[in-house]
């Protein structure tokens, strides 16, 4: 008969031999761990720190009011702060309805088959494409062979299909969260799926929604490298858009890109809508005023002081979507390229403007989702 | 029986027709997705075969000199792409060690609250822009390297790269968490109570465990550091040289393109045709990268 073989003096409490050392090395082990979080935290801490030693007392109304320049001193971020203003909302307004319309397809009407995995596996890979290649879609299609222009109309979709995957993905995310009690529910007192998922789903979704495309749009904010490529200029010392009290200039005719008059002998009627001056392609001046009407060779130019209307008017789509641009992200990059070291503190002041609007924006959406986990308990 | 004409076939699915516009728009917007994919194929496509027509394929794959704005044009990809190799691997080098131990402390040590904490401050560094990420590069992190390492330029792929690793930590360390989390909490008892540490669980159980996820992590943060533009372009230098060491300045193939494209490019030259052979290469190579990714990925999805 066997026995068991039992060792009388052993102490099943005794500790193995080793845990000492293995017990250390698992409390060490969170040093290691804490070490380098604190190395991702500690660099958004120097890059912010970075950016208010350098760029800080730069910061003042009059660098959001004024133009860029070679003097460094005196330039600022106007241009730059409402031409991404622009390009913002034109992305915005391109992006939200589609990438929104599209993920709700995708969740609700998508029926399974080879096309609905295409789309899935394009909205996939549209997400890795690298932001630079938009940039080459862009000028080969948009400016190319579309003849959009390197306008703020071209950068705004551009960069809308950039942030496109971004809206979608939590379109979607946001919409599976829904439960199907409440489109069954709906259905059952005889909505139409468009009603049940317009009035129900939609609305509970929608932080969600707001989540994604918020942090979508603050990518589109900092994005720099496919605008470069549309062209974004980087010395824009006029705006898009005017205010009351700023000169307006106004080109007659067809002229050249110098501004040179293509056939010199032609002339236009033209109605002056304010007083002001006309100077006349031999630069001799004629003052006018308002609500005369006069024959103007081609490649005059009539100088008149916006009003309150001009500037209202000036803030419709159809006015500045043509419009030359430069946005915050390419100022500072042209400014960051500059050796002299005046010109480098610019480049930090816009650096942190476009930080502290981004981290705001991200900021915003991770307290959005954080508020929505707590909140909503289906 | 006749007047009561109610008996409807519920059997035959009805539709008001304002629900098929609907569909219809949806779908549209949907669909915009393959378009744009076909849209940058066929951009980036048709211009790079104008390129290729002119510079023969072979001699961009073999020539070792990348130097189209010359007068005596040479259009050897292997320049670019070893500036790009190069940040990549600092990057990465970075980037994976950090990114991997930040993720195995918050899922397997940190308690709940320091992960909520810490987890969105993290994504926040995903969040800078690239351009501010460069400036950090070049006037922060270049002039300290350069105190460390005498003779550096004051371009070089070694502090592009760096801070292009600290901006992709945020992806590695959330998606490996995912991860880890991911695997069943079983597995992790059971090694417990076969009595080891919680480090050596997490080492050689939920690591392994989650380990596709983990290089579908790595390999989406390379895709990134392959296609960043900004920070190389603007710390890197833009000097198109085969890169031997980080500590080298060199262009990668999206700072060539941003180089391009900031001077007067004509349309329909061969300067222009060019930043879309190098467009077409990088959109290869982050395609496979993403390709492996999303099989990975997949792969740790279907394992319990």
């Amino acid at each position: 008969m066997a026995t068991v073989e039992t060792n009388p003096r052993a102490d099943i409490t005794a500790q193995p031999t080793g845990l000492a050392l293995r017990r250390f090395k698992d409390k060490s082990f969170i040093i290691w761990g804490v070490l380098a979080t604190l190395i991702g935290l500690g660099t958004l801490a120097a890059l912010v720190g970075d950016l208010v030693v350098d760029g800080a007392h730069r910061l003042s109304p009059e660098f959001f009011m004024t133009f860029p320049s070679s003097d460094a001193a005196h330039a600022g971020i106007l241009s730059a702060w409402v031409g991404s203003i622009l390009v913002i909302i034109t992305t915005a307004a391109f992006a939200i309805p589609v990438g929104v319309l599209a993920g709700v397809y995708l969740e609700e009407y998508a029926p399974k088959n080879p096309l609905t995995s295409a789309i899935e596996i394009a909205v996939n890979n549209l997400a890795g494409v690298p932001s630079i290649i938009y940039g080459l879609l862009a000028v080969g299609l948009f400016v190319q062979l579309l003849g959009m222009g390197q306008s703020i109309l071209t950068a705004g979709v551009t960069l809308g299909l950039l942030i496109l995957p971004v809206v979608i993905v939590a379109t979607r995310e946001a919409v599976r969260g829904v439960p199907q009690d409440i489109r069954n529910a709906a259905l059952a007192v005889g909505a139409t799926k468009w009603q049940a998922t317009s009035h129900h789903v939609i609305p509970y979704a929608l932080p969600g929604v707001v989540t994604g495309v918020i942090i979508g749009i603050s990518r589109a904010i900092g994005e720099t490298a496919p605008l470069i490529l549309i062209g974004g200029l980087t010395f824009v010392a006029f705006l898009p858009v005017t205010l009351p009290g700023d000169h307006k200039f106004e080109v007659i005719g067809a002229v050249d890109q110098y501004g040179a008059p293509m056939t010199p002998e032609a002339t236009e009627l033209v109605r002056i809508h304010h007083d002001g001056v006309v100077v006349m392609p031999d630069f001799s001046e004629v003052a006018v005023e308002a609500g005369q009407e006069i024959e103007l060779p081609h490649g005059a130019t009539v100088q008149t002081v916006a009003d309150l209307g001009d500037a209202v008017a000036s803030w419709s789509p159809t006015n500045w979507l043509g419009s030359d641009f430069t946005v915050l992200p390419i100022q500072m990059f042209n400014w960051t390229s500059r050796p002299q070291a005046a010109f480098l503190e610019n480049a930090a002041a816009a650096g942190l403007v476009l930080l502290f609007i981004t981290l705001l924006l991200n900021g915003a959406a991770i307290w959005l989702r954080y508020r929505l986990r707590k909140r909503i308990k289906w | 029986m006749e007047g009561l004409s109610v008996q409807r076939d519920f059997t035959v699915k009805r539709m008001r027709p304002g629900e098929h516009v609907i569909e219809g728009v949806l779908f549209l917007a949907a669909a915009l997705a393959i378009a744009v994919v076909v849209g940058i194929l066929f951009v980036v496509i048709s211009e790079a075969a104008q390129f290729f027509a002119e510079v023969s394929f072979w001699k961009f794959v073999t020539e070792t000199r990348w130097t189209p704005l010359f007068e005596n044009p040479s259009y050897g990809i292997a320049p670019l792409l070893t500036g790009t190799f190069m940040s990549t691997l600092v990057a990465l080098s970075v980037a994976v060690p950090l990114g991997l131990l930040v993720a195995i402390y918050l899922s397997e040590f940190a308690s709940a609250r320091v992960r909520e904490v810490v987890k969105p401050v993290l994504e926040l560094l995903a969040g800078v822009p690239t351009v501010v990420y460069g400036y950090f590069a070049l006037l922060f992190l270049t002039p300290i390297l350069q105190s460390f390492i005498p003779g550096l330029p004051g371009f070089n792929l070694l502090s592009a790269g760096i801070v292009m690793g600290l901006m992709i930590i945020p992806y590695i360390a959330s998606l490996s968490e995912d991860a880890m989390r991911a695997v069943p909490q079983s597995l992790r008892d059971g090694s417990l109570a076969m009595g080891t540490t919680r480090l050596e669980t997490a080492f050689r159980v939920v690591f392994p465990a989650a380990i596709s996820g983990i290089v579908g992590a790595i390999i989406l943060g390379m895709s990134r550091a392959v296609g960043e533009t900004m920070i190389v372009a603007i710390a890197g230098g833009q000097l198109p040289q085969i890169v031997t060491s980080p500590t080298q300045q060199g262009a990668t193939v999206t700072a060539f393109i941003a180089q391009v494209a900031l001077g007067d490019i004509a349309f329909g030259t061969i300067e222009y045709q060019s930043i879309f052979a190098a467009g077409l290469a990088l959109l290869v190579l982050t395609l496979i990268f993403n390709f492996i990714a999303f099989a990975m990925q997949r792969r740790f999805r279907e394992a319990y």
